[in-house]
């Protein structure tokens, strides 16, 4: 076909240099286990992390961070510093209260919703401790450190207000002057009381979700630049484009006027969904001295100040009838906000609210959450974010049901779930569940868990008083991702739409540049979105590069959390990919002197119908490129974009299974066994998927068992370091056995579902299940979060009395 | 300001530093050696992990003052041109990383880990890197991969 094309000179000689890619053959990229591209530079060592750039004439950044977590600021005198060597310029909130602005919430959850001004450097009062106060600009880390120590700063205390409960009283003392009292947001659906009068069985239980510090392996990192016109900032975030619209919001730099990017990021788990004051403040930075500015954090710094997650009381009632069947489920929660609403802060345990009833069929629900100030680091989205904590309750309530009844706990929920002829199912928190076989993923479960032979195992222990008592935990899961639907969004009154854009690129050679508004931080998404792009294009692998985390080379997206990526993302790169390949085929047709009806399309080759004639997606790109023959009114370019608003969420699904063994006399607990089945749909590359699904188990184990980030009585945050904020090493973990059942999503044409969150989401439940279950014979119903060798001892010695 | 020589991945340099300057950032803040993170300031996490004379440090918790005379190794000096270090390449393989914050620090435990015992078991494998944190694996894959690399090292020995 080469030596027919007519695209000129330029053209000829990629042809004949063997330049020219060729399609493909034989080869069925999704589905496959391939290894990621982004290693070669990750196990290298040339990765682009943020705190990596060095730029001529850099300025470093240190901030003065509130001791207090309540006080006024009576005093403050930065200009002492300025003496120190090194340093360049010295800021405190009152120096820039002019320009600073407020720190966005982007979902006011209510009408009547109290958002109150976030300047980020406090102003005339801090309200947890670790809020910037006063900046030190320097010649480098050291000296902007050293320098802190002469800023001249005076506190008068303010009470501390750190319990939710004592926060609602009347006289409780006052986070802001409106009153500790952010929101109440109510959903309810059926007969509530009706589901409750004369209940056979109702189960009542607190459950407390302790505060989490998400912990990305990589601290945050900021560096700003201007060149007199414009500004660049760098950025450690997993949003890059929700970054610059609000930035530019908040500092009146014009949206045109601000690129963003996100270079390599080191984990987020959400904690990188936010828009922080170190960001905002690097910005200002640069405009007032036009010099590159940067600032990395401590990891001290970080736990004090990367937002939180968790953090809720929740008070649950659970109806049923004498047989186990649900009736009805009540649900008041008390959200910690800490002390300012920052992105989506009230929107998180909003999130949870359509997900308390998990798989069952119930008649009737009703939700209260009311969001609470206190003067903490405020919450926001940690993986899950709200949808692990209303699993944790109704996975850990269907388990005191069971006990109650003295049923299997499998055996109760098998009895409530929405069986596979029942979907799609609307359930009683007006979810449409699209498909699902919670039987099978279930069934597969059990089989590699061994259950019956543990079960036996742990009578048999307990039977014999065995010190070490077996537990066995079970979390039958499913959560709504893949955020979302806009119109949903709407209705919710978030700030944004949830749709995803990608473009596809073709370039001469016929190589391709795919363009992702989603913005990975560690997943993987350069290999899968390859994947995806290869079949579509029936293009190599190897001839595919993804960008992203740019806004000036993918201006647009919505970026990454909420195992959105895929479901949202992946599938707005099919459909660009589905246009590049309706523009080829018109001038494949055009070449191969046949109408475009007659033109098919197999392996990146299109064909006349019937005939061997053909001529490969390269080729054309090449004679595109060419254009000196194209058809009339042909554009001379395939490339082609797309955006995609999902019509509904995602609901993969799963089992858990955990066996835990607990010594009675220490509390000291140990995993035996996980087991993790999941329904994810349909898998683009399952050594990513499994990655997602370990990890994940990781975090939500780590929250069952290690990790509370600890404030005293006067707000002083306990946890600051890795030695006191425990999270889990290799050594505390199990190896996981992990497998899958296939349902496909039917709402998107790769009938993918999310998994990002899935194994933290499962996990928690499942682990403190089998902990309370081994405990049962001792008269424990729960043991708090994190299940702690002292807790676990306490519990006993308390259930034992 | 004291003056000291190191060699980095068979470069030798000659330095002024001041005593307090911590060896990580020698390395990254003057040496251009980023490929060496920092995870915290209380050496849990071990992303800072490189070689001093044949045995693996924190980085962070080593003074610049205190490699004087040192021959160190760090991540971007394991691979021999564009062919990767058998651990790399089993990192890669076993997909024992996602975000790859952790994994220049896991690879060099790894290898100081190899040192004691070439052939060690899984058990073995996650006690020898407690001191190396990743939030994303959960280090089930670690461990395949540190196995992985173990016998990819002594199969090229045998070989060599």
């Amino acid at each position: 076909m080469t030596e027919e094309l007519d695209a000129g000179i330029v053209a000829r000689q990629i042809a004949e240099s063997g330049e020219l890619g060729e399609p493909a053959r034989n080869r069925h990229e999704v589905g496959a286990a391939r290894r990621r591209k982004e290693d070669a530079r990750l196990v290298t060592g040339r990765t682009r992390w943020t705190d990596n750039i060095q730029l001529p004439g850099m300025l470093y950044v240190a901030f003065l961070r509130s001791p207090m977590a309540h006080a006024r600021v009576t005093r403050v005198d930065a200009s002492p510093a300025l003496h120190r060597p090194g340093v360049v310029a010295a800021f405190t909130g009152r120096d820039l209260a002019g320009e600073q602005g407020s720190l966005p919430c982007a979902w006011p959850v209510t009408e009547d919703i109290v958002v109150p001004a976030h300047p980020p450097m406090a102003v005339d009062e801090v309200r947890y401790a670790g809020e910037a106060v006063a900046c030190v600009v320097a010649t480098d880390r050291y000296r902007a450190y050293d320098a802190l120590e002469s800023i001249e700063i005076d506190y008068e205390p303010l009470p501390a207000v750190v319990d939710m409960n004592a926060a609602l009283e009347d006289d409780a003392p006052r986070v802001h002057e409106e009153g500790n009292r952010a929101y109440v947001w109510k959903f309810g659906t059926g007969d509530i009381d009706a589901a409750f009068r004369d209940a056979p069985v109702v189960v009542e239980r607190t459950f407390v979700q302790q505060r989490l510090i998400p912990t990305a392996m990589e601290p945050r990192a900021v560096v700003a630049q201007t060149d007199g016109d414009s500004f660049t900032l760098h950025s450690s975030t997993q949003v890059p484009h929700i970054l610059r619209i609000m930035l530019a919001t908040v500092t009146g730099i014009p949206e045109h006027k601000l690129r963003v990017i996100a270079p390599d990021v080191g984990g987020g788990f959400g904690s990188k969904l936010q828009v922080t004051a170190e960001e905002v403040l690097l910005l200002l930075l640069a405009r007032r001295l036009g010099k590159p500015v940067k600032w990395t954090e401590s990891r001290s710094e970080g736990n004090l100040t990367v937002h939180h997650g968790r953090d809720q009381i929740q008070r649950l009632s659970l109806a049923a009838e004498a047989d186990g069947r649900l009736r009805g489920l009540r649900v008041d929660l008390l959200a910690d906000m800490g002390a300012y609403l920052m992105l989506i802060t009230p929107g998180i345990p909003i999130l949870g609210a359509f997900m308390f009833n998990g798989i069952y069929k119930m008649d009737a629900y009703d939700f209260t959450c009311t969001g609470v100030f206190t003067t903490k680091m405020p919450t926001d989205a940690y993986r899950g974010a709200g949808r692990p904590e209303a699993t944790f309750a109704i996975e850990r309530l269907m388990d005191e049901l069971a006990a109650e009844l003295g049923l299997d706990p499998i055996e109760v929920r098998r009895r409530n779930w929405i069986t596979r002829d029942e979907f799609p199912y609307t359930t009683v928190a007006n979810m449409t569940y699209d498909s699902g076989d919670y039987e099978a993923a279930t069934r597969k479960a059990l089989a590699l868990f061994g259950y019956d032979k543990l079960r036996a195992e742990q009578s048999e222990r307990r039977d014999r008083r065995d010190p070490v008592q077996l537990g066995i935990g079970v979390s039958t899961y499913t959560e709504m991702c893949g955020l979302a639907p806009s119109r949903v969004l709407g209705s919710l009154s978030y700030g944004a739409g949830g749709w995803e854009y990608a473009a596809v690129r073709m370039l001469p050679t016929g190589k391709v540049e795919a363009v992702t508004g989603v913005s990975p931080h560690g997943q993987g998404h350069e290999t899968a979105w390859s994947q995806i792009v290869a079949d579509a294009l029936g293009v190599p692998f190897e001839d595919v590069a993804v960008v992203h985390g740019d806004t000036a080379i993918a201006h647009k997206g919505m970026d990454t959390y909420g195992s959105r990526s895929l479901a949202v993302g992946g599938v707005a790169l099919v459909r660009a990919c589905d246009k590049v390949r309706e523009k080829a085929r018109h001038v494949a047709a055009h070449m191969l002197e046949a109408s475009a009806e007659d033109i098919e399309f197999s392996e990146g080759t299109f064909r006349v119908r019937g005939t061997e004639a053909g001529t490969t997606i390269q080729e054309i790109a090449l004679a595109v490129f060419g254009a000196h023959d194209l058809p009339d009114g042909v554009e001379a370019s395939l490339d082609s974009d797309a955006t995609f608003d999902p019509d509904d969420f995602s609901f993969p699904h799963g089992t858990h299974l955990c066996a835990v063994e607990v010594d009675t006399e220490t509390g000291a607990t140990s995993i035996r066994s996980y087991v993790a089945v999941d329904d994810i749909g349909k898998v683009i590359n399952p050594l990513i998927v499994e990655g997602q699904v370990h990890g994940g188990i990781a975090q939500g184990i780590a929250q069952a068992l290690f990790e509370e980030a600890v404030y005293d009585s006067e707000g002083n945050l306990l946890t600051t370091t890795m030695a006191d904020y425990l999270l889990p090493s290799a050594a505390d973990l199990p190896d996981f056995v992990t497998a899958r059942t296939e349902t496909p999503a039917t709402g998107n044409p790769l009938g993918v579902k999310g998994v990002g969150e899935a194994g933290t989401i499962a996990s928690t439940p499942a682990v403190v299940n089998a902990v309370v279950d081994a405990l049962r014979p001792y008269g424990v119903r729960d043991v708090p979060m994190p299940c702690t060798p002292e807790r676990v001892w306490r519990a006993i010695q308390g259930g034992a009395s | 300001m004291t003056r000291i020589t190191v060699t980095v991945d068979g470069v030798a340099h000659e330095e002024e530093v001041e005593p307090r300057l911590l060896l990580v950032h020698l390395l990254r803040d003057r040496l251009g050696k980023i490929g060496t993170p920092v995870g915290c300031d209380t050496s849990n996490c071990g992303a800072c992990t490189i070689m001093m004379d044949g045995r693996s440090v924190k980085s962070c918790s080593v003074l610049a003052v205190q490699a004087d005379g040192s021959e160190l190794l760090t991540v971007e000096g394991l691979a021999d041109g564009p062919t990767w270090h058998p651990m790399q390449r089993a990192f890669h393989e076993e997909h024992a990383l996602q975000c790859g914050y952790c994994t220049p620090g896991m690879i060099m435990a790894a290898l100081d880990l190899l040192k004691d015992d070439p052939d060690p078991s899984d058990e073995a494998i996650r006690h020898g890197l407690e001191g190396n944190l990743c939030r994303c694996t959960g280090y089930s894959n670690i461990v395949k991969a540190v196995r992985r690399g173990a016998r990819a090292m002594s199969d090229q020995e045998v070989t060599t």
